[in-house]
């Protein structure tokens, strides 16, 4: 059972070679860089992968074509080479001499890329899919730039330390004129004592408080 | 040699020695004094260290012949650099005034001196608060990962990335586009551009802040402004050396080229930077040691200061090579993948059947036995030492080179954040001297009345600056920029520092100055500083100045614009600047230059005219 099972295996890839080839127009050229993406912890590229492979691919084609039931045996690939690179066309599961064009090909294997390079634990660069551009992810654009936020806060601070500057130089100003008058009352005071103290004897007439030019005016 | 011009009046003009030192005990006198020794230490270090050390001299040091760069660098320093500034400190605190005060007490025709220093201080905080204000918008869009620089937008239909920056990459498109969003020519002005509008008035206001009260604000900012770059240059120094690729930059850097040494251009470049390494001639040195007492150790200070700035700038060119020699390594093996790739997928080898080893043996066999392919290939040359000597300076090794290197290294906004920093302080230390250089020859010209208080009269001065300084804020401002450090701060400032040199040894009598500085610091200078303040340094200016005249004025004036249609884009197009430039370069290096012999003529003519009415 199993030999017969293998022989139409062969058989089937066989007849289907000749459709599968490089730079085919039904078909996609896949590019794997393993030891690039992982390093030390890349698997062996072998035929179970090239199975997951072929399974992942009919999983993008079953996503993409709604009802349609992509089998493994409709991914046929060829040309594998130790680059791990090699070719594949798709046929229609309704009827296996027909494939698939090349934009639904592409179209499922857009839509579903994320999936495919996650089963291999590989990105858009390492998984490569000749002549399929990846969609460039969209940057972030913040809504505020965060550069105004920074400069608010600079520029909110500096003008804090301006005003406050300039307002501790008025008052220090005014500190000083309101001191001065101070200073020459004081003045005028214990030199008025003295000359109480001094003219105690003299009692009548209190010079203290004439107009006297002997205080010269400061 | 004893020449001596006869000063008649000089003793009316300047305190003696006596009111000196009796107006030392008495603190009478209104002039501002530094809090203490170290306010004045900073603020003069500040003041010399500046940009320039960062991305001028590592350029200079590693295009004429690395580490033999430094013979004559180091020598040029000594003859030159030290008499010039110890000369400058000694006068500033003998005659203890501003640039005009000195210079009209020497002697009342040597006003134009002054009136020079201060245009060129002028014109020189003007552009250089610009370079500022670009310093902070970097810095403001240094808090979002990932950096902003570090990839292309996406153009309007979201189907690629934008053209402009897919030709050139995303550092490029961000400084020309982003930040400058300059035009193709000096001729279209491009209109200002708000965001750097903000960064330039922020700018303008910090500065403001800073010098509001004198130096009794400014000595407290330059405890942070003069000592953070030296933390941020350690801390690259760690994170630098620990990078891939950082001790080929460094080797690369220090290599000597003796052959350098005998070519002229390198004797007269390293002359060139030692002088305007040391910000001589800005009037702003004679300002900030006209603050000191009588009696403190000038020479010892004009040493100590000389010898900071020259390590500071070897220390700083390590630095930015070690990050430049990461850069070179990750480009050089970029280009490698690239290449090894190219070949994995032509020939459909296995992953790891090329390394960075095999890959020259591995490309000849391939180019002998497949040449045809190779060719279809088109395989680039990587060469590390093309990389490293991808020599660049000023803002494009700070805006461009760095911020790329930055973009690739773990924790990349913090490394942005440190980076602008520190060029935000090296570049606002050096701000408090230009500015200095221009406040105090505006109070002793008595332009304003006396009872402005001193913060309006720096108000006003920093308003007007920001004002006129709108020039650089226009699409066009990058090109105005390089126009006004071109020409504005080069000749002129020679010019200055020459007479400077006869001013004070022919003019006002070396004996007399030598006299002074025994009564200043205790003994006379010593042999070194006679030659050097008699001979040598005056004819190093001297060779230094005719260099410069003969190949500014031979060369073509030529400017380099970022234009997008042009066939060599990415690389700069070359242009001619247009006729009505010649009025604007005599201006500002015509100006200050032409106005010592001019104001010598006026006052003499002004004199004759005194003389003859009495």
């Amino acid at each position: 059972m199993l030999d017969k099972i293998l022989f139409l295996l062969c058989l089937a890839s066989a007849l289907a070679d000749e459709r599968c080839m490089p730079d085919t127009p039904h078909g996609f050229q896949v590019r794997l860089s393993i030891k690039t993406a992982l390093g030390d912890e890349a698997y062996v590229w072998n035929e179970n992968e090239m199975f997951l492979f072929r399974a992942s691919l009919a999983f993008a084609m079953r996503n993409h074509m709604n009802g349609q039931q992509f089998e493994v045996s409709n991914i046929i690939v060829c040309n594998e080479t130790m680059r791990v690179s090699f070719w594949f066309i798709v046929t229609s599961p309704l009827d296996t001499s027909q494939l698939i064009d090349q934009e639904n090909v592409e179209a499922a294997i857009r839509q579903s890329r994320n999936r495919i390079n996650s089963a291999f634990l590989l990105t858009d660069k390492t998984l490569e899919f000749v002549d399929i551009l990846p969609t460039l992810a969209t940057l972030y654009t913040h809504p505020t730039p965060p550069w105004l936020i920074v400069f608010g806060v600079v520029m909110g601070a500096v003008s804090a330390g301006i005003i406050i500057m300039l307002v501790s130089s008025v008052v220090q100003k005014k500190r000083k004129t309101n001191r001065k008058p101070q200073d020459e009352d004081d003045d005028e005071e214990t030199r008025v004592k003295t000359v109480e103290n001094g003219d105690a004897h003299d009692g009548i007439h209190n010079m203290s408080f004439s107009e006297d030019e002997r205080f010269t005016k400061m | 040699m004893k020449l001596s011009l006869s000063n008649p009046g000089l003793d009316d003009r300047i305190l003696s020695h006596q009111q000196l030192d009796k107006l030392e005990e008495d603190e009478a006198g209104d002039r501002p004094k530094w809090d203490n020794k170290a306010q004045y230490m900073l603020s003069c270090v500040g003041f010399c260290v500046g940009l320039g050390n960062v991305w001028r001299f590592p350029y200079l040091c590693q295009s004429h012949g690395g580490g033999a760069f430094m013979i004559p660098f180091l020598i040029l320093l000594v003859l030159e650099g030290i008499p010039l500034l110890h000369l400058e400190f000694a006068i500033g605190q003998r005659l203890r005034a501003g640039s005009m005060g000195v210079w009209s007490a020497i002697h009342p025709y040597l006003a134009g001196i002054g009136i020079a220093s201060m245009c060129i201080s002028l014109t020189v905080s003007l552009y250089y608060n610009t370079i500022i204000a670009w310093i902070m918008w970097y810095f403001f869009n240094s808090f979002q990962d990932p950096l902003p620089w570090s990839q292309c937008p996406m153009d309007a239909s979201l189907t690629g990335f934008v053209s402009e920056c897919e030709r050139s990459s995303p550092v490029d498109y961000f400084w020309y586009r982003k930040t400058l969003n300059t035009t193709p020519a000096i001729e279209e002005d491009g209109g200002l551009q708000w965001w750097i509008l903000l960064c330039h008035i922020c700018a303008w206001s910090v500065l403001y802040i800073c010098t509001i009260r004198g130096i009794e604000t400014t000595g407290k900012a330059v405890y942070v402004t003069s000592t953070l770059p030296y933390v941020v240059l350690t801390i690259f120094l760690i994170r630098g050396l620990t990078l891939k690729g950082s001790l080929s930059g460094i080797k690369f850097l220090f290599t000597p080229d003796l052959t350098e040494l005998a070519k002229p251009t390198t004797w007269l470049d390293a002359g060139a930077q030692v002088f305007y390494s040391f910000s001589l001639a800005f009037g702003g040195l004679i300002s900030f040691s006209s603050y000191n007492s009588v009696h403190n150790n000038c020479e010892q200070d004009a040493v100590i200061i000389s010898i900071i700035n020259g390590l500071t700038a070897v220390y700083a060119a390590t630095v930015i090579y070690t990050i430049i020699g990461f850069r070179a390594t990750e480009r050089f093996d970029n280009c490698l993948s690239g290449n090894i790739l190219a070949l994995l997928n032509a020939f459909d080898m296995a992953e790891g059947s090329i390394t960075d080893n095999n890959y020259n043996q591995v490309v000849q066999h391939l180019n002998e036995t497949h040449p045809e392919v190779i060719q279809g290939i088109d395989l680039k040359t990587c060469d590390l030492t093309t990389f490293l000597s991808e020599g660049v300076e000023g803002t494009g090794l700070a805006f461009i080179v760095f911020t790329e290197a930055i973009t690739k290294m773990p924790l990349s906004p913090l490394w942005s954040v440190l980076f602008f920093i520190m060029l935000f302080c090296l570049g606002l230390s050096s701000m408090f001297g230009n500015i200095e250089g221009v406040l105090v020859p505006v109070q002793d010209l008595k332009v304003f009345p006396k009872t402005l208080p001193k913060e309006a009269i720096t108000g006003v001065i920093c308003a007007l600056c920001c004002l006129v300084g709108l020039i650089f804020v226009l699409g066009s401002g990058n090109y105005w920029l390089s126009l006004f450090d071109t020409y504005g701060a080069s000749i002129a400032l020679l010019v200055v520092a020459f007479c400077e040199m006869i001013s004070v040894v022919y003019i006002y009598g070396i004996d007399r100055f030598n006299n002074d500085i025994k009564f200043m610091i205790g003994h006379r200078p010593n042999f070194f500083w006679q030659a050097s303040w008699r001979v040598i340094s005056p004819l190093i200016m001297f060779f230094i100045l005719v260099f410069y005249l003969v190949t500014k004025v031979s060369e073509k004036l030529l400017y380099k614009a970022w234009d997008p249609e042009s066939e060599k884009f990415p690389t700069l197009e070359e242009k001619l600047y247009p006729d009505w430039i010649y009025v604007i370069i005599f201006i500002l290096a015509g100006i200050p230059s032409l106005a010592i012999p001019f104001l010598a003529i006026w006052k003499s003519i002004l004199c004759c005219q005194h003389t003859q009415k009495t």
